[in-house]
């Protein structure tokens, strides 16, 4: 595979929601979306609220089930079709290349921020003290005092939960970064510190898929839009 | 992707009288992974793990397990020693209440230490040294190994059952609403436990729950069931954000934020 080849590619994607407790609504949300995404390139998906950069995102990540099309990731040496994969494929395509921020941390209510940090690390079978010190080194980056490593984060405040959110992602050094709103809810000094490391993933190779509401933050990252336009329109 | 599952049902179907409580359902666990059936009381999530268990007789279906030894078997047309054996050495059975899973007026140390003894074991220093490391593993304080478990808590009893199951490092554990009954707090602890343990000893499990938090948090992927029968089935967020079938939809909207 040649650096310049995508590492993703949609084409020709639909999705849309039947809603059955409405009477058999249907919402089209996507209608045949092509977009490739290469290496080192931060994308950034744009549109008014309900044009679908989430529900997209989501399809990519495998949390959304598309109706049809394709979205092909690259995978040790070849493709993986996403459309219709089963579940063991998809956690493999996330244990190893997918990495998603999404807007909000949902984790066990008891366990330490530090190892949930950790864990897309030990999901890989790094060993558990060489997983806890990389985890360590980017919470410290991230401004979290390291009294709080031990403690769970729903005590923490909605900014340090996403700096945990951002930190358990960018641990594991994903090819490819979903980024839902990763500076929202954040002070400018932490914004700069998650700027920057969005940056250097990029530089080093990663693709980026990004939601940026915030101007300052799509000024600084972004290296091409995408726009997507709203197709509510409700199909009874 | 050449690896096998480690267990496939194929159409099980149980009757009781003139009802249907388990109707054609057909699931497979690959190695290591957690899947969870979820479905509403009277679904027929728990008469289907009891089936696949062995606690119930199948009217029909198979239960083809992959042994550790090698073999596939069919557990339910097993003869019944064979069977037991299995069920004993490389299978777990953790019930929603502990006093079903546990002898309650032998000590701690002897419930962890019973499925060591029936595999052979008759060391009693390493026995005693086994039961010791895993009642620290399921968080029990070790200086209570000889007091028998009805004296301990809800949680703590859910636990010793724990231990006493993954001791023998099983295969498959099936499970039945093991948070349930407990508090929302010892709840966290258990699935924290649970969780840790699945992943250090890369055993496969079936979790049956009513409850969409505990899928969300401890299943690799789902199974939906209403009246008997499998209605859909995925990854388990994907099923929970996405869920396709009327069914599905109204469990996911009926539950408290999951």
């Amino acid at each position: 595979m040649r650096a310049d080849d995508p590492v993703l590619r949609i084409s020709g994607l639909c999705k849309s929601f039947t809603l059955h407790l409405r009477g058999g609504v249907r919402i089209d949300a996507l209608r045949g979306i092509d977009l490739d995404l290469f290496p080192a390139e931060c994308l950034v998906l744009r549109g008014p609220s309900g044009a679908g950069k989430s529900t997209l995102m989501r399809c990519v990540y495998g949390n959304y089930a598309a109706d049809s099309g394709s979205i092909r990731v690259a995978y040790a040496g070849g493709w993986v079709e996403l459309v219709g994969a089963v579940p063991r494929q998809i956690h493999s395509l996330r244990r190893d290349t997918l990495g998603y921020v999404s807007q909000f941390l949902r984790v066990i209510p008891r366990v330490p921020a530090l190892d949930i940090v950790a864990e897309p690390l030990l999901t890989r079978g790094v060993a558990p003290g060489d997983a806890r010190r990389r985890a360590a080194g980017l919470l410290e980056r991230l401004n979290i005092p390291s009294r709080l490593f031990d403690l769970p984060p729903a005590t923490f405040s909605g900014g340090e939960q996403q700096r945990v959110n951002i930190a358990r992602v960018f641990v594991a050094r994903y090819p490819i970064l979903l980024l839902d709103e990763p500076t929202a809810s954040l002070d400018e000094a932490n914004r700069n510190v998650v700027l920057d490391l969005i940056q250097e993933a990029r530089r080093d190779g990663a693709a980026i898929l990004a939601i940026l509401h915030d101007q300052a933050a799509r000024e600084a990252l972004s290296t091409r839009v995408f726009e997507l336009t709203p197709r509510l329109a409700e199909v009874a | 992707m050449k690896e096998q599952p480690i267990l496939e049902v194929r159409g099980l179907t149980k009757r009781f009288g003139r009802r249907t409580a388990v109707c054609d359902v057909g699931f497979e666990l690959w190695p290591g992974e957690v899947l969870g059936i979820v479905g509403e009381s009277g679904s027929g999530k728990t008469t289907l793990l009891n089936c696949v268990g062995g606690r119930l007789p199948a009217d029909s279906g198979e239960v083809r397990y992959r042994t550790a030894a090698g073999p596939v078997v069919d557990m339910l047309a097993l003869a019944e020693a064979e069977r037991r054996r299995l069920l004993r050495t490389e299978w777990g059975f953790v019930h929603q209440n502990p006093r079903d899973g546990l002898r309650l007026d032998v000590s701690a140390g002897g419930n962890v230490g019973e499925r060591l003894m029936a595999l052979g074991h008759r060391h009693y220093g390493k026995l005693r040294q086994s039961a010791i490391d895993w009642l620290a593993q399921v968080e029990i304080d070790t200086a209570r190994i000889d007091d028998p478990p009805r004296a301990f808590s809800g949680g703590m009893q859910q636990r010793l059952q724990i231990a006493r199951n993954l001791v023998t490092h099983p295969c498959v554990v099936l499970m039945d609403e093991p948070t349930g009954g407990l508090d929302v707090s010892v709840q966290a602890r258990l699935l924290d436990l649970l969780r840790r343990l699945v992943r250090e000893i890369g055993v496969s499990a079936v979790i049956v729950t009513h409850d969409l938090g505990v899928a969300r948090l401890l299943a690799d992927r789902l199974l939906v069931m209403k009246g008997g029968e499998v209605v859909e089935g995925g990854l388990t967020d994907r099923l929970l954000d996405d869920p396709h079938h009327p069914y599905t939809q109204l469990l996911v909207s009926s539950a408290l934020s999951v």
